[in-house]
């Protein structure tokens, strides 16, 4: 029974080729939108959650606050505070994974005839767990080097392809403020981070030379900032209670005086990004899907005028033995070849759309097997659902009216 | 009785209008043998192509009862319905209602494809039938590139593409001259005679009523004569076009 309704309606179809096409385009630029727009969509969720994954995960960093001396109030992390005594004493609280004091500072790198301005954080090997962070080559340095503020350093890749481009940095020496430093390693690369800075453009020493040896210290042990990590997600409104106390306790600051630092949640920071490309993503898709919509809106119109202006041809078929579910099929196929036909070129549109826009935009596309099978779907739904009621009305009509009607 | 093809009793039909109601059909009873040909005259109004359409099993009657081929059509559904028009009732109209963008082998096959034959076997069927109607070698054409006379073999073609017992036709000549009437009503007599279908058809034109055996005049809705074409008086076979 389908076989030779297929052939009536394709034989429709092929009688009224311009207004197929153009019901089929309303189709097409329907499902292209929906695929091209996920695409872009989820293509920006993923660089978003790439970055949050090279954070480093259940972060908390703690930073200088503001102190207030003689009525002037300074903002925040002009008297640094905080001291890798704090950080250590940190360490034995419930709940926490790793704690890296660090102590950022900029300078100028040598090597032979290369030479590189940097970050240099100067901080403890635990900085590597907290952020999550590998190494490319070599190896970090360790507590001994803390101890005794060795001058030793892991660079990161931008500033190893500055210094080094294609030789090994591992064990040479480079040049920091005239003092050498032996390279112990390199990090692995991270990308941007979310505010698009180029991970990869740091330097990493022990917390003690940066303090003693490069950059010095206002106050003695200082730092400007302590990264914690807690040991889960479930963990981390508790751990920024206890480390309040903590620091509240150790910094003696009385009962309602305001804190000399501040904890800020990165994580929840990051979450906050990741939801919003998630909303970004979504109100792409649903802004995309208004014109698959109105697609099947369109195939619903033609498919109405169809049936008027076929009224007699189906009462010729009604007068020569068609049932009522013939003539409904027959209709009703038409709008789902129309959709589904609509949608293939469709989805061949949009991914052919969202490569041309990531080669020409550089933006992360993903075009996922599950966005196409979902855009068929609805292309296929919207066919039926569309497609049904002018069928429907098709079906119904008497055979002497449709057979009277001019 | 019970072996007629049509049998009709106390028929009415009125049409309900914004004037009110309209009698179209009055206590018609009518019945038809096998093999026989009847030709329904009456002039403009008189109800005579309301009575086709009822006969077709396109129109349903107000009241009254209606045996085709010894079942009850009043009390079949949409469907079955569609079953009748399909395998028992073949249909020719003046207009002859060919589809225009189908080919006449396409055209013919129609009713078949209601009945869920193959491709094959359909263009088979078709194509024997066109022979039957000697327009075997235009099976390709479309109906806009043949003669009104040979649309009317392909319209007929298709109403006996499924051996129906029953042919109805509605003024079949109507559209056509003179000599191309004669031609379908050659057909027509062929088919009753050798083929033993029964025809009913409905004419303007008293030659045309004359190939058939049997007359049935309609004035206001009623039957005013039935009987053998060659009884009936003058004015019952006077033109009513």
């Amino acid at each position: 029974m389908i076989t030779p309704m297929l052939s009536e309606a394709w034989m429709a179809m092929w009688a009224n080729r311009l207004r197929t096409i153009l019901t089929m385009l309303g189709m097409v630029i329907g499902v292209g939108a929906v695929i091209l727009m996920l695409a872009v969509g989820q293509g920006a969720q993923q660089q978003v959650q790439a970055s949050i994954a090279s954070m480093g995960s259940n972060l908390f960093i703690i930073l200088s606050g503001s102190t207030t001396s003689g009525g002037l109030r300074m903002g925040g992390g002009a008297i640094p505070t905080l001291t890798v005594a704090d950080a250590q004493s940190m360490e034995d609280l419930p709940s926490i994974g790793s704690v890296a004091p660090s102590s950022p500072g900029t300078a100028q790198l040598v090597y032979g005839p290369n030479n590189w301005s940097t970050q240099i954080i100067g901080t403890t090997p635990s900085y590597l767990q907290v952020r999550d962070w590998q190494l490319a080559a070599g190896s970090p340095f360790t507590d001994s080097d803390i101890r005794s503020a060795t001058r030793v350093a892991l660079v990161g890749q931008t500033v190893a392809q500055n210094l080094f481009g294609e030789e090994n940095p591992v064990e040479k020496t480079i040049r920091i403020k005239n003092s050498p430093y032996v390279v112990l390693g390199v990090l692995a690369a991270k990308g941007q981070s979310l505010d698009g800075r180029d991970q990869d453009d740091t330097v990493l020493v022990p917390v003690t030379t940066a303090q003693r040896k490069l950059f010095g210290t206002q106050f003695a042990g200082t730092v400007r900032f302590i990264m914690v990590q807690a040991d889960s997600a479930e963990a981390m409104p508790r751990v920024e209670k206890s480390i309040n106390e903590l620091l509240r306790q150790r910094h003696r600051i009385r009962e309602g005086a305001d804190n000399d630092f501040s904890v800020r949640n990165l994580t929840a920071m990051a979450n906050t990004a990741a939801e919003t490309a998630q909303v970004m993503s979504l109100m792409l898709g649903a802004i995309a899907s208004i014109s698959l919509l109105v697609g099947g809106i369109g195939i619903m119109n033609i498919m109405l005028v169809s049936v008027t202006e076929r009224t007699r041809e189906i009462g010729i078929r009604m007068a020569i033995g068609a049932r009522g579910k013939d003539i409904l099929l027959q209709f009703l196929l038409e709008a789902i070849i129309i959709s589904v036909i609509g949608c293939l070129i469709g989805v061949l549109l949009g991914v052919g759309g969202a490569l041309a826009v990531s080669k020409i935009s550089g933006m992360a596309v993903v075009v996922t097997i599950s966005s196409i099978l979902m855009a068929f779907a609805v292309a296929a739904a919207v066919g039926i659902f569309f497609g049904w009621y002018p069928a429907r009305k098709a079906s119904l009509l008497r055979p002497i009216d449709a057979l009277r009607f001019q | 009785m019970s072996d007629s093809v049509i049998r009709i009793e106390r028929l009415y039909k009125e049409y309900v209008t914004d004037a009110g109601t309209v009698p179209v059909l009055r206590d018609v009873a009518v019945t038809v043998m096998p093999g026989e040909f009847v030709a329904i005259m009456g002039p403009s109004g008189s109800g005579k192509s309301t009575f086709m359409n009822i006969l077709g099993c396109l129109d349903v009657a107000t009241s009254g009862n209606y045996f085709l081929n010894g079942r009850d059509v009043n009390r079949l559904d949409r469907d079955e319905l569609a079953l009748l028009r399909n395998q028992v009732i073949g249909f020719v109209f003046q207009g002859f209602n060919l589809l225009p963008r189908a080919n006449l082998e396409d055209n013919v096959a129609l009713p078949l494809i209601y009945r869920g034959i193959g491709r094959t076997e359909r263009l088979a069927h078709a194509n024997a039938m066109l022979e039957k109607v000697g327009l075997g070698k235009y099976s390709r054409s479309r109906p806009n590139q043949i003669s009104g006379g040979q649309q009317q073999r392909v319209a007929i073609a298709r109403a006996l593409v499924n051996q129906p017992k029953l042919l109805l036709a509605d003024e079949p000549t109507g559209n056509l001259d003179t000599r191309t009437s004669k031609e379908i009503m050659t057909l027509f007599s062929e088919l009753n005679q050798r083929d033993g279908i029964t025809i009913v058809l409905i004419t303007h034109e008293p030659d045309i009523a004359a190939y058939a055996h049997r007359l049935v005049r309609l004035a206001d809705g009623q039957v005013i004569y039935d009987g053998p074409v060659e009884h009936a008086a003058p004015e019952h076979l006077e033109p009513t076009a």
